[in-house]
């Protein structure tokens, strides 16, 4: 088991070290430091202007080298400006040139300095962080027992008219990604002129013009079920529909084994058949499932925090990519693939020890 | 001319839909009269859930073939004065010739909703399932021999598909699919006094399409070596269509200006294809894997078949049920991966009526006018049900034998 871990721990590091490296060159391709460079300097820059500013600010060097500098493996380089004031990657304003010190990479906790919004990197994503992770405890609150609920009702008896319903709902809402859920509850419940709460307000049911709000800026400080159920619901709709779907074809594998049959014969009551024998065993492969589920949500994340104006995580990614801000696009990225790593490694291993067939060696 | 009801704009729509229902009409009755000899496609006649997935599948198809019949007015085109108007509202100074209503209204840059939907499908329709194709192609390529010989081609390809799929799909769009991107590298001097950039979307494309050829000409070789005649005249054929469709889509440089793709598509196609290639060689990996322990492949392995051979016409074809599903599963997946690229507006132009871009720009205004923005979404939504649907009929029918 040991051994196991330690092996997919190595796997994980070097996958982490490729698709850090891959993003790096993604994002210090030419036009996009081309582009930094007008927007940092000034737009009318020539090329030559360009070439000097990026000479000057160590971009020029060659992409492994500043990769190893990023990650802090390498020592930063030191670059004087005509004024003769010397400064690093690691340079703040309010840091002396000689405190500053030679390695500041992402391994001596230097994320780099955002340049759209004027802040440090770790600063931004770890309040970021923490807003869209109230969005994803609600989120993991309401999908996983609606799913889990749906998979086994619906494979505990297999082919009813009960089955047949709720696998269609569960496929639908496979069907139904983020951004049309979205758009759908919008026009339902929060739009002043269409849907139910024109309605509802006729009736006196609500104070306010609209059932929810369509917008989740106000949860940022205040989360309410009035402006957080929208964003909650268009997100665990959709990533639902997949895990009830595997939780049903578990649960309909584990009701046709032999130990079933013989409770059965025993003449256990159908219910502690599902809860006390079936249950169990019908659970393993829904939870590799959810873990895995977790970074598919990061898509749907970005989108609605972009609809709801939610500004999280998914916010600062759209933020980060459209304005080129370099740094904070690959901070952003290392948290978005060690989060998929992390997942992954303990769907792996909590699978075998959940599992008691699977014997590693 | 007064404004319709919602009676009468449902009735006008419908009648506007004639081809499709016609078609759709004749298909259904045609393939239930045969539905005892047409194999597996007969048999999604059997259940229900199938048939209503392909009735829905079937419309957007057909939908898609008739655009320029169904489509009310251009779907680019402006008309002064049907800025946001709600659902059949007259045309301003129509005349004679013209359509009279905006049926589903107009939106914000005064544009037939209707139409857009209806051109939007066409798009999708095109893009979708050829990237799919595309995918299928690399994945089935790859993934045969990562199965087949295991080894340490299997470890260093699962590896690399393992570091596409741990990449979040919104990030590596965004990282992808970008103006930037498609101008960063060398200009090189091509054929017919044509340049090409090696950027990284074109040099993916260079790479990704020349799957189906060494797909097709490995098929061909592997069967009828002993046939070199037979085997002349399919890898001939299979070069020259491949190697032009190949120089076009490519390359951008197709000498008879058949095949040609502008950057911006090519990009997002591209950018697709890779996303979903990795998940295909995982699925073929895994069933070559599971085919392979068969008696009739330790049977082909005796008769002293070769070994690609055994691959692609032992393993392949009894792993088509699974592949038929998941083809099916996979186009609604794309369809949604596009509709993710419109609505953060990556890729297509703006006003480009594919639904993801028409749903991104009925968002803004969607708590006032709710009716630009409805009817992509739920034509992309119908669409999706109706290939997940179609999918699960397979599922069940391929279960069965």
């Amino acid at each position: 088991m040991g051994q196991f871990i330690i092996k997919r721990v190595g796997v994980m590091l070097l996958t982490a070290a490729c698709l850090t490296f891959i993003v790096f060159f993604l994002t210090n391709l030419y036009p996009n430091l081309e582009k930094l460079a007008k927007t940092q300097g000034n737009n009318r820059m020539s090329d030559a202007e360009v070439a000097s500013w990026l000479d000057k600010h160590g971009y020029n060097q060659s992409t492994v080298k500043k990769y190893g500098e990023w990650l802090g493996v390498v020592p930063s380089r030191k670059f004087t400006t005509e004024s003769g004031t010397t400064y690093t990657r690691c340079s703040r304003p309010d840091i002396r040139p000689e405190d500053a010190p030679d390695y500041c990479g992402l391994l001596q906790g230097n994320w780099g300095y955002s340049s759209v919004f004027k802040e440090e990197v770790s600063g931004i994503v770890s309040k970021r962080l923490g807003l869209t992770g109230y969005l994803m405890g609600a989120v993991l609150m309401v999908m996983i027992p609606m799913a889990l609920i749906i998979g086994v009702v619906a494979g505990m008896r297999e082919g009813t008219r009960t089955d047949r319903t709720l696998s269609t709902f569960a496929i639908a809402t496979t069907a139904t990604p983020e951004y049309v859920s979205g758009i759908l509850f919008i026009v339902i419940f929060a739009s002043s002129k269409m849907g139910l709460s024109p309605l509802f307000a006729e009736w006196g049911l609500i104070d306010s013009r609209t059932i929810l709000k369509g917008s989740a800026t106000s949860a940022m400080v205040d989360i309410t079920f009035v402006n957080f159920t929208l964003p909650v619901m268009a997100l665990a709709l959709y990533g639902m529909g997949y895990i009830a779907r595997m939780t049903r074809a578990s649960m309909a594998e584990v009701m046709t084994a032999q130990y079933i049959r013989t409770a059965r014969l025993k003449g256990v009551s159908f219910y502690n058949i599902v809860v006390k024998h079936a249950l169990r065993n019908a659970l393993i492969a829904p939870f590799t499932v959810i873990m895995l589920q977790i970074p598919w949500l990061l898509t749907g994340v970005v989108i609605v925090e972009t609809m709801f104006n939610y500004k999280g995580f998914g916010w600062a990614l759209v933020q980060a990519a459209s304005n080129n801000d370099i740094e904070l696009l690959l901070g952003i990225s290392v948290v978005a693939v060690v989060v998929v790593l992390i997942t992954q490694l303990i769907s792996d291993i909590g699978y075998v020890f959940l599992n008691p067939r699977i014997r590693v060696n | 001319m007064d404004p319709l009801t919602s009676l009468q704009i449902f009735g006008n729509i419908l009648y506007q839909l004639l081809p499709v229902w016609t078609g759709m009409a004749a298909i259904f009755a045609l393939s239930f009269a045969t539905r005892r000899k047409t194999a597996l496609y007969g048999k999604l006649f059997d259940s229900p859930i199938g048939m209503a997935g392909f009735a829905l599948v079937l419309f957007w198809v057909l939908t898609a073939i008739f655009a320029d019949a169904i489509m009310t007015f251009d779907p680019l085109s402006q008309v002064s004065g049907m800025k946001n108007k709600v659902p059949g509202t007259p045309l301003r100074g129509a005349t004679e010739q013209d359509y009279q209503w905006y049926l589903l209204g107009g939106d914000n840059l005064a544009r037939d909703v209707f139409s857009r939907v209806v051109a939007g499908a066409r798009i999708v329709l095109t893009i979708s399932p050829l990237a799919t194709v595309f995918a299928f192609m690399v994945g089935i390529t790859l993934g045969l021999p990562a199965g087949y010989f295991r080894g340490r081609m299997d470890t260093v390809l699962s590896f690399i598909a393992n570091l596409v799929l741990a990449f979040p799909v919104i990030l590596l769009f965004y990282l992808l699919v970008t103006p930037e991107i498609r101008a960063a590298g060398a200009e090189i001097q091509i054929w017919g006094g044509k340049t090409w950039i090696t950027s990284i979307p074109n040099l993916m494309a260079a790479a990704l399409f020349i799957f189906p050829i060494i797909f097709f000409c490995t098929l061909w070789q592997s069967k009828y070596y002993t046939r070199p005649q037979m085997r002349n005249v399919l890898v001939g054929i299979t070069l020259l269509l491949g190697l032009w469709a190949y120089s076009g889509l490519a390359f951008n440089a197709d000498p008879l200006g058949v095949f040609q793709m502008d950057a911006n598509k090519l990009n997002i196609f591209v950018s697709v294809v890779f996303v979903n290639s990795p998940t295909v060689f995982r699925v073929v990996r895994g069933l070559t894997m599971d085919i392979k322990t068969r008696d009739y492949v330790a049977a082909a392995q005796t008769r002293g078949e070769g070994p690609w051979y055994i691959m692609l016409w032992e393993i392949l074809p009894n792993a088509r049920g699974p592949l038929i599903v998941d083809f099916c599963l996979r186009i609604g997946y794309t369809t949604i991966l596009l509709g993710t690229l419109g609505f953060f507006g990556l890729g297509l132009s703006p006003e480009s009526p594919d639904w993801g871009s028409t749903i991104n720009e009925g968002r803004k205004l969607l708590t006032i006018y709710a009716h630009p923005a409805l009817p992509p979404a739920i034509a992309l939504m119908s669409m999706v049900l109706g290939l997940n649907l179609l999918a699960d009929g397979l599922r069940e029918q391929t279960l069965r034998d």
